[in-house]
């Protein structure tokens, strides 16, 4: 789905990864953790194109990024689902728009859709709060709003920064389940997150690898987790 | 200069129109109506300013045509020999090439010419005046030099009066009055340009946030381009329209006093003429679709 080949990035200053070969394979759960400011949201980033790679190749969908052009990385990004921990949303719009927004920008029949985006939005619980703004919701409502956004276009993949980031323990457990949930449809899964317990927590719920970014470069996480 | 290629898929799609692109760019209050105020502005001034252009378009014409076409020959000759000299000189003229036609005025004429001045009861045939001749041109004109050296030579009290003393300055007048016209719609259209483009590039960078989560949940360029080109095109073309309308009945009120021929009074549309305004809205709305992309495209180049 998503290949890395011996994939580097820096910044302006200092490379801040280098050499990282990865295969996300249709199905597979990845933990990606690491401390904070080791490059965990600038390699989600580089998954989905947001950043191209200094050195090496990044393949989304067997399709080289470099070569891809602005709306071929679009389409790339509707089979994509991105959770960000600072989720954004077009605040002028319904909970129920947002979630509907990736319907609404590839032109897909907003009617047929209907029965699939109310089922959505009831399975992450945001039935009560579907004609809220986005402003008015809490930390919680907010992250599955956009789980739900991001699950709507039914992605292969699905690329989740922090999502407990700003949740409790019980919301951060309920948003897992529904990630494991997922990940038993099929679909393929990575989170960043440095939140060693959620791992835990879920590692008796999933076969999940657990990926770390030390010294700049990937390591297969052991048994210690 | 390089033409933007106008992709039609793009102009069908502004004008078929799409409710739901529109909703993903947010309501903006009162700064809409800024860009309309300004847009309809503009298009009021443009009004004036085709007006202005296509009159002394009219009048350098006129002028240029009228008095280039004809010419007078004054005799001034002494009781006995006046008509043996006019004889001699309609001679002349009629052998002269680049000369249709040359004609003796005759006394009423003459006396229409000075009633203005004199009034109706001119004895005019106790004065010494002179004989006019109305001379015609045909084809590229004649050679005045040459004909002014053999009416000296035949006609001893002739003057030729070609007018282009009165005609020059007068054409070159009229042709300066169209030239800042036509500078002043083109400076108009820059300035809807800059505006749109300050109005577009404000809104853009407000809704930076906005694009950013469109292009996440995978909208392609031209989509996004399109919201807001869609949004300052229209605004632009219906703010145009109203100040396109508001200085059309302008002009159509501005008092007629078209007898004298005056200039200012001149000043409107005439005939055909009165389709060219109404591209202004046109324009104006083509003007903001070429600023709006080009903005919305630059500030995509970077967003990732």
């Amino acid at each position: 789905m998503i290949d890395l080949e011996n994939v580097a990035y820096s910044y302006g200053g200092g490379e801040l990864l280098s050499d990282i070969t990865l295969r996300l394979s249709p199905g597979s759960f990845h933990f990606l953790t690491g401390p904070s400011g080791a490059g965990k949201t600038t390699l989600l980033k580089l998954f989905y194109g947001a950043l191209m790679p200094t050195a090496g190749h990044v393949r989304l969908f067997d399709a080289d990024v470099r070569e891809l052009t602005r709306d071929d990385i679009a389409m790339a990004r509707r089979r994509i689902g991105v959770v960000h921990q600072d989720c954004q949303f077009l605040n002028h719009l319904t909970v129920t728009e947002n979630i509907a927004l990736p319907l609404l920008v590839s032109d897909r029949d907003m009617l047929a859709e209907d029965a699939n985006l109310r089922e959505l939005i009831n399975w992450v619980g945001l039935t009560q709060r579907a004609n809220a703004l986005p402003p008015e919701l809490s930390g919680g409502e907010r992250q599955r709003a956009a789980l739900a956004r991001a699950l709507i276009m039914s992605p292969d993949v699905i690329l989740a920064d922090e999502p407990t980031g700003n949740v409790d323990w019980e919301m951060s457990q309920r948003l897992m389940r529904l990630l494991v949930e997922l990940n038993r449809m099929g679909k393929t899964i990575m989170i960043a997150t440095h939140d060693l317990a959620l791992i835990r927590a879920a590692k008796s719920q999933v076969q999940a690898r657990v990926l770390r970014i030390s010294n700049r470069s990937l390591q297969l996480a052991g048994a210690d987790l | 200069m390089k033409l933007p290629k106008l992709d039609m898929e793009q102009v069908r799609g502004l004008l078929s129109g799409d409710a739901g692109a529109d909703r993903v760019v947010p309501p903006t209050g009162y700064t809409a109506w800024l860009t309309l105020f300004a847009a309809g502005a503009m298009a009021f001034l443009a009004v004036f300013a085709l007006a202005l252009s296509l009159a002394t378009a009219r009048l350098a014409d006129r002028w240029g045509d009228a008095l280039a076409r004809s010419s007078t020959l004054r005799i001034s000759a002494p009781e006995g020999q006046m008509i043996a000299q006019t004889d001699a000189a309609l001679n002349v003229l009629q052998t002269t090439p680049g000369i249709a036609t040359a004609r003796a005025l005759d006394a009423g004429e003459q006396r229409a010419l000075l009633e203005p001045w004199f009034g109706p009861d001119l004895p005019i045939e106790s004065l010494p005046i002179p004989q006019l001749i109305e001379i015609i041109e045909e084809g590229a004109g004649y050679d005045a030099a040459g004909l002014r050296l053999r009416l000296a030579a035949e006609v001893p009290g002739a003057v030729l009066d070609d007018h282009t003393r009165w005609r020059e300055p007068l054409v070159r007048a009229a042709s300066r009055l169209r030239l800042l016209g036509w500078l002043s719609l083109v400076l108009i259209a820059g300035t809807v340009a800059a505006m749109i483009t300050l109005a577009a590039n404000a809104a853009l960078s407000a809704n930076a946030q906005v694009i950013g989560v469109l292009r996440l949940v995978g909208a392609r360029d031209r989509y996004i381009v399109l919201a807001f080109v869609r949004r300052f095109t229209l605004r632009s073309l219906s703010g145009a329209a109203v100040g396109t309308v508001l200085g059309c009945l302008a002009v159509m009120l501005l008092p007629r006093a078209e007898i004298g021929g005056g200039f200012l009074t001149g000043l409107g549309f005439q005939g055909w003429h009165w389709i060219w305004p109404l591209t202004i809205p046109l324009l104006s709305g083509g003007v903001a679709y070429l600023a709006t992309r080009a903005a919305a495209q630059r500030t995509l180049k970077d967003m990732p």
